[in-house]
């Protein structure tokens, strides 16, 4: 079991080198420093010497691969790809545009992220779960039915939708919680509950739907036909013999997001004004401040590779028929 | 008039071409026709499709643009052209596109939405400047009386119904006769056949559907030439036009997308599919690659780096119609280009399968080349997984065009989308009295357009799904 978890392990660095070159290759070759500047300095009426200053500043003003002017192993180390893309390696991402730590606000940022995300996603379980279960119970009837149409509309609802539906009931007509904001420790309920419920609200549609065609997978199988035929009540069935079989797909599937909770939610913490990684990007990208990008970028891989590596394990402790060859 | 081909237009002909070139060979291929036979049984996959058929043709009306001539002529009197191009569906919809007002005003209003500094004429000759809402430059400017206007919007909109009612009376009855020279009875039989849903397509669901649109398309047509039937936004444009001209960015966005995506994944997948080894590990490793990268993040990235590309090249587009063209294409092709790895993986399963079964191993066995297997074979065999992610992928890329937008690295702000409305309309809401009608205009047609799509795609994954016809298991 380990030596199969290690030998995964090893198979997700090359898809790290991967993500390192595409995200260097996409920065630095496809748009170069000079662009970025540009940008930042305003497109046009910019002098050379302000490029060539703002590049030195942040650290742009050395050759892409190979440095000719360094002495000895420094010709490698000197350059923009060790700088800037190796060393994200070690999570060393260095300062953003503004000169602040991105290292420092990415640990900092997490915890309004989190304290979001993971809500959402453990009632967000429960919650999908017992429905697609109810509507797996009365398949075939209206009520399935109904539920299905229910999914169906809501998942054709744009989330932005949600979020500024909501916002306008919950805080600005009923005045129930504040519109936006975070407060640190205990008193942050305040600000979460009505993210909480409109990501929850949102994400029911795709979900639910698709955990009850899991779950009528399941009852198709010959296991339930059988347990039927000894006798056992519909609800035994179903809460003993589906729901267990069919939540070996499900949190499988679930797995691969955990790690990315971290990321936590554009939409949401934008709207919200949770302080959060989100929100940290969506500036980010707005301002246009491509150091922050790029080290969001590759945190994102990692963790998503982080969570490939977890739905690889969590198959194996699920469902004993995989084994670890 | 001198027509302007944008280069997001001639994509989407070229689509419809396809579409017609799909269907013609459809009807040729009896194992094709079987399990379209089975959508057209279908009845919300039925009245789905009767709805994006209307948004498809609005999409095309949009997708005609032109520079038309203008009144004046130049000094060796040849006729001028405007610099702007519009397209055929700005001409249909010429009234509401002119009739601008200053600022907001709410559906069917007659006066503006805010107060306003105006000066009157007193009875006794003195000017005076009071503060009041003043009446709209076009909104219910016909009325002598204003409070006659209830009741002429109620004339007009029961007009309008009538006359829509009226079309649908006849078009449903040309229907009925239609379809019953082809069954071999009188219309009338017909007509009692398809409201009993004992004819096997389901007409009576087209029929009902149609008959809302027209009703809807009857009274909105008879009030929008004197009023703002969605109201205005802020600089005074009719809402309608805003949402109409929306619609082919959906399109453009859901379909192109679609155009280039399917190369990457049918090669790649099928490729690593059937020829396994090195060259599957290769393409496993890029689309793994890609897809861990998380997806807005990589499309935002690509898209600004996307517009750095644009500044820097002013000369690819001489007019600003053409930039927002050339942003909207590139971003398909940044879309489609992160968004192949899906497919690519369900189609490299399937190849997999494939591979092994008899009728492949005697092609081999006969010494086709691999290209042949692949193309002959192969391909047509997967051909149901892409189109049932192709249907799916559309709602889902309609969807996302509104988020991207709103994270700022969507369309060019100057075209109108959903994303844009809704974009504008979130700062609205806060705004006291609250302007909800953009919003709620946004949502509705995004609603219709992502639901059906929805729906017909459900009807396409049932009827060519194998799984859901052998077992018979999506149908318990």
């Amino acid at each position: 079991m380990i030596a199969y978890i290690v030998r995964r392990a090893f198979y997700s660095i090359p898809i790290l080198i991967g993500v390192n070159l595409l995200t260097f290759l996409l920065f630095f070759v496809v748009n170069t420093p000079d662009d970025m500047a540009r940008i930042q300095l305003g497109v046009r009426r910019v002098t050379a010497e302000a490029v060539e200053k703002w590049k030195a500043e942040h650290g742009y003003d050395k050759p892409r691969f190979y440095n000719d002017r360094a002495k000895g192993f420094d010709r490698l180390t000197d350059t923009i790809f060790y700088e800037k893309s190796l060393r994200l390696f070690v999570f060393d991402f260095g300062n953003s545009d503004d000169g602040r730590s991105i290292r420092h606000e990415i640990v900092t940022r997490m915890w309004p992220s989190l304290s979001l995300q993971v809500p959402v996603f453990a009632l967000g379980l429960l919650a999908y779960v017992s429905f697609a279960l109810l509507m797996a119970f009365f398949r075939a009837t209206y009520l399935d039915f109904a539920g299905v149409v229910l999914c169906v509309a809501m998942m054709s609802i744009s989330a932005l939708f949600y979020v500024i539906g909501g916002q306008y009931l919950f805080s600005k007509v009923w005045q129930l919680v504040p519109i936006s904001g975070y407060a640190g420790g205990l008193d942050a309920w305040k600000f979460l509950i009505l993210p909480a419920a409109i990501g929850l609200l949102a994400g029911t549609g795709a979900n639910a739907r698709w955990y009850r065609t899991v779950f009528l997978e399941e009852m198709s199988k010959d296991y339930v036909r059988t347990a039927r035929a000894k006798g056992l009540a519909e609800a035994v069935v179903m809460f003993k013999h589906v729901l267990k079989n069919g939540m070996i797909p499900i949190l499988t599937g679930v797995v691969v997001v955990i790690p990315t909770l971290f990321m936590g939610s554009l939409i949401q913490e934008s709207f919200f004004g949770i302080p959060g990684l989100g929100s940290y990007t969506l500036d980010a990208i707005n301002s246009q401040d491509f150091s922050i990008v790029r080290s969001m970028v590759f945190l994102g891989s990692v963790l998503y590779i982080l969570g490939l590596l977890m739905t690889d394990i969590s198959y194996t402790l699920a469902d004993p028929r995989v084994r670890f060859s | 008039m001198i027509p302007v081909f944008l280069k997001t237009d001639v994509l989407l002909w070229l689509l419809v071409l396809a579409v017609i070139v799909y269907a013609v060979h459809v009807r040729r291929s009896p194992h094709l026709l079987v399990p379209w036979r089975r959508v057209s049984r279908s009845a919300s996959g039925l009245s789905a499709l009767t709805v994006l058929l209307v948004f498809i043709a609005i999409g095309v009306l949009d997708s005609f643009h032109y520079r038309p001539a203008l009144e004046k002529t130049d000094e060796k009197g040849q006729t001028v052209y405007a610099v702007e191009s519009v397209s055929l569906l700005d001409a249909i919809l010429e009234p509401i596109r002119v009739h601008r007002e200053r600022t907001y005003s709410a559906p069917l209003a007659t006066r503006a939405y805010a107060k306003e500094t105006i000066e009157i004429t007193e009875a006794d000759g003195k000017l005076r400047q009071v503060r009041e809402f003043p009446r709209l430059i076009w909104g219910g400017a016909h009325l002598k009386n204003e409070d006659d206007g209830t009741a002429d919007i109620f004339s007009r909109a029961l007009a309008g119904l009538a006359s829509g009612l009226a079309a649908w009376c006849i078009l449903a009855w040309a229907l009925a006769a239609w379809r019953g020279r082809a069954a071999g009875r009188a219309a009338k039989e017909e007509w009692r056949a398809i409201w009993r849903a004992e004819t096997a397509t389901p007409w009576w669901a087209v029929l009902l559907t149609a008959g809302a649109l027209l009703a809807i398309f009857g009274m909105t047509s008879a009030l929008c030439t004197h009023y703002h039937v969605l109201g205005t936004e802020k600089v005074g444009q009719d809402v309608l036009y805003l949402v109409l001209k929306s619609i082919r960015t959906a399109l453009v966005i859901g379909t192109v997308t679609t155009l280039v995506l399917l190369p990457f994944a049918i090669t790649l997948g099928i490729m690593a599919g059937y020829f396994r080894g090195w060259i599957d590990d290769l393409i496993q490793y890029i689309y793994t690659t890609i897809s861990s990268v998380p997806s807005v993040l990589l499309i935002a990235a690509a898209v600004l780096l996307m517009q750095v590309y644009l500044d820097r090249h002013p000369e690819l587009y001489p007019t600003s119609a053409q930039r927002a063209d050339l942003r909207l294409l590139f971003l398909c092709i940044i879309l489609g280009a992160t968004s192949w790895t899906g497919l690519a993986r369900l189609l490299r399963g399937e190849a997999l399968k494939l591979r092994e079964l008899e009728f492949i191993q005697a092609a081999q066995a006969f010494g086709a080349r691999d290209a042949h297997i692949i193309g002959r074979h192969i391909l047509p065999n997967v051909m149901h997984i892409v189109l049932i992610s192709l249907v799916l992928e559309f709602s889902s890329l309609v969807l996302a065009e509104a988020v991207l937008s709103y994270v700022g690295v969507g369309v060019d702000p100057t075209m109108n989308s959903f994303g844009t409305m809704i974009n504008a309309a979130r700062l609205e809401m806060s705004r006291e009295p609250v302007v909800w009608w953009i919003l709620l205009a946004a949502f509705v047609f995004m609603f219709a357009l992502v639901l059906s799509a929805n729906l017909f795609a459900d009807a396409v994954r049932d009827a060519f799904d194998p799984r859901v016809r052998v077992g018979g298991l999506a149908r318990v």
